[in-house]
């Protein structure tokens, strides 16, 4: 069966770690570091679970600093 | 020539007038005594419907100011009318004006204050025009009209003007110059610029970015402290070539003064009838009058105080110009002041007498 | 599969409009207002109006809008974004101008011109954020704030006795005849943020069209001034502003005129 799969890429830099998009996942593919920061001083989204990640692009939709670019691939 | 017909008219009318012919694209306005006529004219003229100039009552004169703060961001020839109390409440948006280095042309027709004052005739912001009267370190271009002509004329200038040097301007009248009707000769019609010619000539403005151009972006915002001293300096240094380039006056009289007068306005109409009778009873006074009173003609006043033995100044007010012209003459001869207050216009008689009692 | 291959190979689904430039935006994390910005940005660009939109910004935390959304600006005095806007178009009728105000900017210092610009019928919109506080202030009491919500000047919670009652601006509009199209969104689901786009969209093309004045009220978030994470912000948005501020269109005229 066909299925979507998906990548994130998240302008970390431009992160500020607010966590909006964590929550908007709904498979918890992303995550905010739990140590690393970036330049400001935040900790940032990333993935975790990348192979769920179906490209939904909710994380996307809701980052309110427009940080993330979501792409999709079909697959058998 | 049609163009050079002679009418009968007030100096309110002739401001809107000149307006609608001078090629003004957007007037904002609300209405105020003793200055309403212009609003009133321009309704009546339609100009919207012959020249396309927009015409707009706002809901207060804090609105209509910022209307011509919007219009002027992007590049049109516009303006307001109103008289003192509600030229204070414009002050914010003049002052955003000058920050942000917009073309526009406000018009105050002053009535006597402070406060709601009275509806006659006053010179008594005189302060308020010329020492910034809002916020900030900032000047107006303000030009003191002397008659009806001089109403109609000075729209085209001060829009010439404030064009040139991207600063707004003022036609500071007073309430007797407002209301009196005068004979005017119109100036001849000139087209309103097209979209075309603006984006052209107004690089600057907040059109559209057409053709793709780099935003652009009026502010008189800046958090950076170093960067806006580096705007408030760019701001004083076209101040100074403003002083050095755009002094107007007019000189009655003076070459063999041994006294002289300086007002503007309707003072500067009194002042003509007392040197008239000062003449005829052997007192030697003429009169400078300035028309840009910012800014002021200081170097013409100080070289004045090298051939005469004392300045009266006459000013409809407590004494506001008189400060300018003692800075100019530097003590080297006495500077006296007289006016009326409360809307009251000087008599040409008791100016003749306090220029006996006081040199 | 690797992550790489699917961003070489897949379809881009969503990347940051090109509109709303790489300028990191000054809002604090979570706001709100990041969110609209893409919005409007997005917007404008699907229209094709990049070169024919003026935009006014307000004074608030919105005031550096024009640093971020690359059309032209004007940056308003405090509330006076609809007195500037309505001159704009009047004198460009073919442009795209819209205001983009808080509740400070838009529902208190600025009401009168507001409602006056909407009932004047002025070919323009007005994007209002509403999140109940002062935020570039410091989370002081807005015309917005909840009763029993507490800010900087009214710590102890807003009491109808000292400080009366929250001010419903976007009910007042719709009652108005200049007003087309009134709504009240939200952006805090994919689904809110979807709707808000298409209601952004709407008010804009009215604009455009010459209907008159549009309102587009955003019930938004102010986690810092809330002192609350971006999420429970959210949370506690739908739990009491809603309550309050319903979401929907109060008004849509667009299809009569």
């Amino acid at each position: 069966m066909a299925r979507m799969k998906g990548a994130t890429v998240v302008d970390t830099e431009r992160c500020k770690g607010c966590n909006l998009c964590v929550v908007a996942c709904p498979l918890d593919v992303l995550a905010l570091t739990s140590k690393e920061v970036n330049r400001k001083g935040y900790n940032y989204a990333h993935e975790v679970l990348s192979d769920t990640c179906t490209g939904c692009a909710s994380c996307a939709t809701v980052c309110p600093d427009g940080c993330i670019t979501v792409y999709r691939l079909k697959t058998d | 020539m049609a163009d050079q017909e002679i009418t009968l008219m007030k100096g309110n009318e002739a401001i809107a007038h000149a307006a609608i012919r001078c090629g003004c694209d957007g007037y904002f306005g609300y209405p105020i005594t003793p200055q309403s006529e212009v609003l009133e004219t321009l309704a009546e003229q339609k100009p919207w419907e012959t020249t396309g100039m927009v015409v707009l009552q706002a809901e207060s004169e804090v609105s209509s100011i910022n209307m011509v703060y919007g219009g002027a961001c992007t590049g049109k020839k516009v303006m307001t009318s109103s008289s003192s109390p509600g030229v204070s409440l414009m002050q914010e948006g003049i002052s955003y004006m000058a920050g942000a280095e917009l073309p526009a042309l406000i018009v105050n027709v002053m009535r006597g204050g402070p406060g709601l004052g009275t509806i006659q005739p006053s010179q008594s912001d005189y302060f308020q025009a010329c020492k910034g009267g809002g916020h900030g370190d900032y000047h107006l271009i303000v030009l003191a009209p002397a008659s009806v002509q001089e109403m109609a004329d000075f729209v085209d200038l001060a829009f010439t003007l404030a064009f040139r040097y991207r600063n707004p301007a003022m036609i500071l009248a007073d309430g007797a110059i407002g209301q009196m009707m005068e004979k005017v000769v119109l100036p001849p019609f000139k087209p309103r610029r097209t979209e075309e010619e603006i984006i052209k000539e107004c690089p600057w403005a907040t059109t559209g970015r057409i053709g793709g151009r780099k935003p652009n972006i009026i502010t008189s915002l800046e958090l950076r402290s170093e960067e806006m001293e580096v705007i408030n300096l760019r701001i004083q240094a076209k101040y100074r070539e403003i002083e050095a380039k755009e002094v107007r006056y007019e000189e009655f009289m003076l070459d063999d003064a041994e006294y002289a007068i300086v007002a503007f306005g309707s003072a500067a109409r009194i002042a003509k009838k007392s040197i008239e009778i000062a003449r005829s009873q052997g007192i030697k006074v003429g009169l400078l009058r300035p028309i840009t009173l910012w800014p002021f003609p200081t170097k013409e006043v100080k070289s004045l105080a090298s051939r005469v033995k004392g300045i009266l100044s006459l000013e409809i007010n407590a004494g506001q110009m008189v400060e300018d012209i003692r800075l100019a003459v530097e003590g080297a001869v006495p500077v006296l002041h007289f006016g009326r207050l409360g809307g009251i216009i000087p008599d040409p008689d008791e100016v003749v007498e306090v220029l006996k009692s006081s040199f | 599969m690797t992550r790489e291959e699917i961003i070489e190979k897949g379809q881009l689904v969503y990347k940051k409009p090109t509109l709303l430039n790489d300028t990191p935006m000054h809002y604090c994390p979570g706001c709100s207002h990041g969110v609209v910005h893409k919005l409007v940005s997005e917007v404008i660009e699907e229209m094709g109006m990049t070169d024919k939109t003026i935009a006014i910004s307000p004074v608030g935390c919105a005031v550096f809008a024009y640093k971020y959304i690359d059309v032209d600006w004007q940056e308003a005095a405090h509330g006076r974004a609809p007195a500037l806007a309505s001159a704009t178009k009047r004198l460009w009728p073919d442009r795209l101008v819209f205001t983009y105000q808080g509740d400070g900017d838009l529902a208190c210092i600025g009401t009168a011109e507001t409602i006056h610009a909407l009932n004047r019928a002025e070919n323009i919109t007005i994007i209002f954020i509403n999140n109940a506080i002062y935020g570039m202030t410091g989370g002081q009491m807005a015309p917005t704030t909840l009763l029993g919500m507490k800010t900087a000047t009214c710590p102890y919670g807003r009491e109808v006795k000292l400080h009366g009652y929250p001010l419903k601006v976007t009910e007042i509009a719709a009652t108005l005849d200049g007003t087309c199209y009134v709504t009240r969104q939200a952006v805090h689901t994919v689904a809110a943020i979807n709707r808000a786009k298409k209601a952004i969209r709407k008010a804009f093309e009215y604009s455009m069209q010459g209907k008159g004045s549009n309102l587009v009220e955003i019930v938004s978030t102010c986690n810092s001034g809330w002192k609350m994470s971006p999420e429970k912000a959210n949370k506690w948005m739908e739990e009491n502003m809603f309550e309050f501020y319903h979401l929907g269109d109060l008004k849509d005229t667009g299809a009569d005129k």
